[in-house]
C-alpha cells in the first residue's frame, strides 16, 4: 500500500535541483506496518509512525540529562570538604529488584519477539509477566525504603540518604510511567499509534529504564 | 489509502474536520495555530508585565524617596525593589524571550514553513502551553501570597534562595512558587522541544531535504534541541533545591551558615552546586532566546534584500556551532566564584570562540545584504535592528569572557548593558520582525507601515539611550541590584545619567503603545492581505491568509528549491517559491 508514496516522494526528492535531497530518501521507507497517515480516509491520523519512535528517543535524550544533572550533583556534593558523607549501607533487597528488572527486560524482549512472530497468546503472556516484573521491583522498592525507615535513615538524615532516595524517587516515578504504558498496550487499544510502534516504543523506554537502573545502583553501591 | 490522490506534485488529503465548539477551538485546540497564538499572548501579557516593572525599578532608581500610591508604607523598600528585580528578571526571561519566539512563533510556523499539517503530537503541544499557562499563574501568585515576590533574582543563587522565610521576604512562598514556577516550565519546554524535534525530523514535505529549510526551521529545531537538553538540568536542580527547603536536606546549603543570628541546620551542602546545574541551564537559554530571532533576521533580510541569504550553508552550520558551543561555556558566569585559573582559562577561550560562528552570521547577514534591492518595511528595519544590537551587545562579551576583565566588571551595571543588548532588545526586536512580518499571514491583515516606522525608531533609538550609558555606569563600579545608588559616595555623581536612562526607558515604554494599537486595531481594521503580501519563498506564502485548519487546504506541497530563490538570473519574477515546480518557473526568453 505504501510502496507508491515511497517512490512518489523519492522521484520528487530527486527532480528538485539542490544538494542535499538525499537526507530526506528515508520517507517512508519504514513507514511500512500501518502507516496510515497521509491520505487515511478519516483525516485524524497523518502522523507517520515513525515520529513516535523519533519521539522516544528524544525523550529518552532528555531523561538522561535530568538524571545526568542528579548524578553530576552527587559525584559534586560526595567529594566536598566537609561533605558530612556518611557511606549508605544499601538494603540488600536492592540486589534482588536489579535481578527482577533485568529479568523483566529479557521477558519484555520474549513479548517483542513474540509479537514480531504474530504469536499473540504468547505474546500477552510475556508482556503481562513483564509487567508483573516491574510491579514487583517498585514493591520491592519500597520494601528497600521501608527497611532504611525502620533503621532511621530518612531524606534528611545525611547527604547520602537523601541522594539515595532522590535517584530511587526519580527513578521509581519514570517506571510507574512504563507499567501503566505497559498496561495500557496490554488492555486498550491504541487509536493513532500502531500496535506494534506502541509495543517498539514501550520497548525502548522500558530498556531504558532497565539500564538507567543499573548504572544507578552501581554508582549507589560503587560510588558510595 | 484509497482516496490517495496526485496532483501535480502535490497531494490531496480528505480536510480535517474543525472542530465545533468554542472551547475546542480557541481554549483547548490541538491545532499548533491556535496554541502559537496563545502562547504569543502570553508573552504580550508577561511582556507588559515585565515592562512595567522594569519603569518601576528604573523610577525608583532616580527617585528612591518619592511615595508611590500602590506601596504599603509609601515609600519602596529595598527588599521591594530585589523582588521587582526578580520578577523582571524570570517573567522576562521565561515568559518572554524563551515563550515568544519558540512557543509562539516556532509552533505556528514551523509546520506551515516544512509543509505539515501540524506538529508530529498535537495534544502534547495543548499540554505543553497549559502547563506553561499554570507557571505563569505561579509566578504571578508570587506577587500576592504572605511576605510578596522573592528577591533573590532570576538566578536563585543559594543559600539564600534555599532557606525560607529567615533570609528575607518573599523568601518563603514567594521562593516556593518561583521554584515551583519554574520547574513546571522546564517540563513544559521538554514536552514543546521534543514536539519541534520529532516534527522537523519526520513531517517534512516532499523535497524538504535539510538544507532547503528556511533558516527559521534551523533556528527553531537547534533551540528545542538546546531546550531538550538544558530544561531537565534544571528541573533536577529545582527539584533539589526545594527539598533543600522544605525537606531538610543539604544539596546547597553548606554547615555552619548563621543568617539572623541563627544557626542553620544543614551540613556540607555547595552553594556552588547551584550555579553549576543553574548555568548549565542558563547558558543554553540565552541561545534559546536568541537563535529563533537569528533565523527571522536571516528570513526576513533575505525577503526585504530580495537577494538570497549569503552562505546559506555557513548560517546553518554557524546556528549549529553556537548551539553546540552554547553548552560548554555556562563556567564564565562563575569566573569570580572563586573557580580554578585553569578551568577559568578554558572556558574564557571556548566562550570566545563563540565569536566565530556569530562572526560568520553578521558578516553574512551584511553580505546578504549588499548589493541588495533593499525595501525598508518595517519588519525589515526590525531585523536590521537586531543585526545591529546584537553586534553591539556582542562586542562587550568579547570582554566579559575574559577572566581578569570579568573581575573588574562582574555584577556591575556593564554586565547588565551587555546581556540585554544581545540578548533583551536584540530578541525582542527578532520578535518584532516576526510580528510585523507574520501578522498577516496569521491574522490575514496587514499592519500600519507608518505606525509601525514611529515605532521602530523611538523603540531602536530608546534601547540605546537606555543601555549604552549603562556600560559607563557598571566600568565607574555601578554595582547591579543596589536599590539605591545614590547613598554609595562613589556612584553619586552618575545619578544624572541613571536619570537620562530612566526618561528614556519612560519614552521607550510608551512607544511600545505605538505597537499595542497598531497590533490591536490592524486585527480588526487592517486591509486584507492577499496570500503572499511580501513575495516571499517559503511554504508558509503558499496558503491562505490565515491558513486553513490543516494548514493548506487538503492539498499538501512539494518542495522543489531552496528556501531564498530572490532575483534569480533568468527568472522574470524576482522570487522563486520552494512550490514552484521548476517547470512552471517563468523564465526570460
Amino acid at each position: 500500500m505504501p510502496s507508491t508514496i515511497v517512490t512518489e516522494e523519492i522521484e520528487l526528492i530527486h527532480s528538485g535541483k539542490g544538494p542535499g535531497g538525499g537526507d530526506s530518501s528515508g520517507d517512508g521507507g519504514n513507514g511500512g506496518d500501518g502507516d496510515g497517515g497521509r491520505g487515511d480516509s478519516s483525516g485524524a491520523t497523518r502522523v507517520p509512525q515513525r515520529a513516535y519512535v523519533t519521539g522516544m528517543f528524544i525523550a529518552l535524550a532528555g531523561i538522561l540529562m535530568f538524571f545526568m544533572a542528579f548524578v553530576s550533583a552527587y559525584i559534586v556534593r560526595k567529594d566536598m570538604p566537609n561533605s558530612a558523607w556518611i557511606p549508605l549501607q544499601g538494603p540488600r533487597i536492592l540486589w534482588l529488584n536489579t535481578l527482577v528488572l533485568i529479568a523483566s527486560s529479557l521477558t519484555l524482549g520474549r513479548a517483542h519477539n513474540r509479537f514480531k512472530a504474530q504469536d499473540e497468546e504468547g505474546f500477552r503472556h510475556w508482556w503481562a509477566t513483564t509487567t508483573f516484573l516491574g510491579i514487583l521491583f517498585v514493591a520491592g522498592q519500597i520494601i528497600a525504603w521501608r527497611q532504611l525507615a525502620a533503621q532511621g535513615i530518612f531524606l534528611a538524615s545525611n547527604p547520602s540518604s537523601s541522594f539515595f532516595y532522590v535517584f530511587t524517587g526519580a527513578h521509581g516515578l519514570h517506571l510507574l510511567g512504563g507499567i501503566l504504558a505497559l498496561l495500557y498496550v496490554q488492555f486498550r487499544a491504541t487509536r493513532k499509534v500502531a500496535r506494534g510502534t506502541a509495543i517498539e516504543v514501550v520497548s525502548m523506554y522500558w530498556h531504558f529504564m532497565d539500564g538507567l537502573w543499573v548504572f544507578l545502583f552501581l554508582l549507589l553501591y560503587l560510588g558510595r | 489509502m484509497s482516496s490517495h490522490a496526485h496532483t501535480g506534485g502535490s497531494t490531496v488529503h480528505a480536510p480535517i474536520a474543525e472542530p465545533s465548539g468554542f472551547i475546542r477551538k480557541y481554549i483547548f485546540s490541538v491545532d499548533h495555530k491556535v496554541i502559537g497564538i496563545q502562547y504569543f499572548l502570553l508573552a504580550l501579557t508577561a511582556v507588559v508585565i515585565g515592562i512595567v516593572l522594569s519603569l518601576l525599578m528604573r523610577f525608583h532608581l532616580v527617585w528612591p524617596n518619592a511615595t508611590l500610591p500602590f506601596v504599603s508604607g509609601g515609600q519602596m523598600s529595598q527588599e521591594q525593589y530585589l523582588a521587582l528585580v526578580t520578577m523582571h528578571g524570570t517573567i522576562m526571561v521565561f515568559f518572554v524571550l524563551t515563550t515568544a519566539p519558540q512557543g509562539g512563533f516556532g509552533n505556528y510556523f514551523l509546520p506551515i514553513q516544512i509543509g505539515a499539517p501540524d506538529m508530529a503530537f498535537p495534544r502534547l503541544n495543548m499540554l505543553s502551553f497549559w502547563v506553561t499557562f499554570l507557571a505563569f499563574v505561579c509566578i504571578i501568585a508570587a506577587f500576592v501570597v504572605p511576605g510578596g515576590a522573592p528577591i533573590s533574582g532570576w538566578t536563585g543563587y543559594t543559600p539564600l534562595s534555599g532557606l525560607g522565610e529567615i533570609t528575607g521576604p518573599g523568601e518563603g512562598w514567594g521562593q516556593t512558587l518561583w521554584i515551583l514556577s519554574i520547574s513546571l516550565f522546564c517540563l513544559a519546554s521538554l514536552l514543546g522541544a521534543l514536539n519541534f524535534i520529532a516534527t522537523t525530523i519526520d513531517l517534512r514535505a516532499p523535497g524538504m531535504s535539510l538544507m532547503r529549510l528556511p533558516l527559521t526551521v534551523w533556528g527553531w529545531f537547534v533551540t528545542a534541541i538546546l531546550g531538550l537538553l538544558a530544561f531537565g538540568v534544571l528541573l533536577a536542580g529545582g527539584i533539589l533545591l526545594l527539598l533543600d527547603r522544605s525537606a531538610g536536606t543539604s544539596f546547597f546549603i553548606p554547615a555552619g551558615l548563621v543568617v539572623n543570628d541563627q544557626l542553620q541546620a544543614h551540613s556540607g551542602g555547595s552553594p556552588l552546586l547551584w550555579q553549576h546545574l543553574f548555568w548549565f541551564f542558563g547558558h543554553p537559554e540565552v541561545y534559546i532566546a536568541i537563535l529563533p530571532g537569528m533565523g527571522v533576521a536571516s528570513h526576513v533580510l533575505s525577503t526585504f534584500a530580495r537577494k538570497p541569504v549569503y552562505g546559506y550553508r555557513a548560517m546553518a552550520y554557524a546556528i549549529c556551532a553556537i548551539g553546540f558551543l552554547g553548552f560548554m561555556v555556562w563556567g564564565h558566569h562563575m569566573f569570580v566564584s572563586g573557580m580554578s585559573p585553569y578551568s577559568g582559562f578554558a572556558f574564557s577561550v571556548l566562550t570566545m570562540s563563540i565569536g566565530v560562528p556569530s562572526a560568520i552570521k553578521t558578516f553574512n547577514w551584511l553580505g546578504t545584504l549588499w548589493g541588495g534591492k533593499i525595501q525598508f518595511k518595517t519588519p525589515m528595519l526590525f531585523a536590521l535592528g537586531f543585526v545591529s544590537l546584537f553586534v553591539s551587545g556582542g562586542l562587550s562579551g568579547l570582554f566579559l569572557a575574559q577572566p581578569a576583565v570579568d573581575n573588574m566588571l562582574h555584577a556591575t551595571y556593564y554586565v547588565v548593558a551587555h546581556f540585554h543588548l544581545v540578548m533583551g532588545v536584540a530578541a525582542i526586536f527578532g520578535i518584532f520582525a516576526a510580528t510585523y512580518f507574520w501578522f498577516p499571514k496569521m491574522f490575514g491583515r496587514m499592519m500600519n507601515e507608518p505606525l509601525g516606522k514611529i515605532h521602530f525608531w523611538f523603540t531602536f533609538v530608546g534601547a540605546y539611550c537606555i543601555f549604552m550609558p549603562m556600560h559607563f555606569i557598571g566600568i565607574a563600579g555601578g554595582i547591579r541590584r543596589y536599590a539605591d545608588a545614590s547613598a554609595v559616595g562613589f556612584l553619586a555623581h552618575l545619578q544624572p545619567v541613571h536619570e537620562f536612562m530612566t526618561i528614556a526607558a519612560f519614552i521607550t515604554g510608551a512607544a511600545q503603545l505605538f505597537f499595542l494599537c497598531n497590533f490591536f486595531y490592524s486585527l480588526k481594521f487592517g486591509p486584507k492581505a492577499s496570500k503572499n503580501p511580501w513575495n516571499a519563498t517559503t511554504l508558509e506564502w503558499d496558503t491562505d491568509s490565515p491558513p486553513p485548519i490543516d494548514n493548506f487546504g487538503g492539498h499538501y506541497p512539494s518542495v522543489y528549491r531552496g528556501p531564498y530563490e530572490f532575483s534569480v538570473p533568468g527568472a522574470v519574477d524576482d522570487f522563486i517559491p520552494q512550490w514552484q515546480e521548476p517547470a512552471q518557473v517563468a523564465r526570460v526568453k
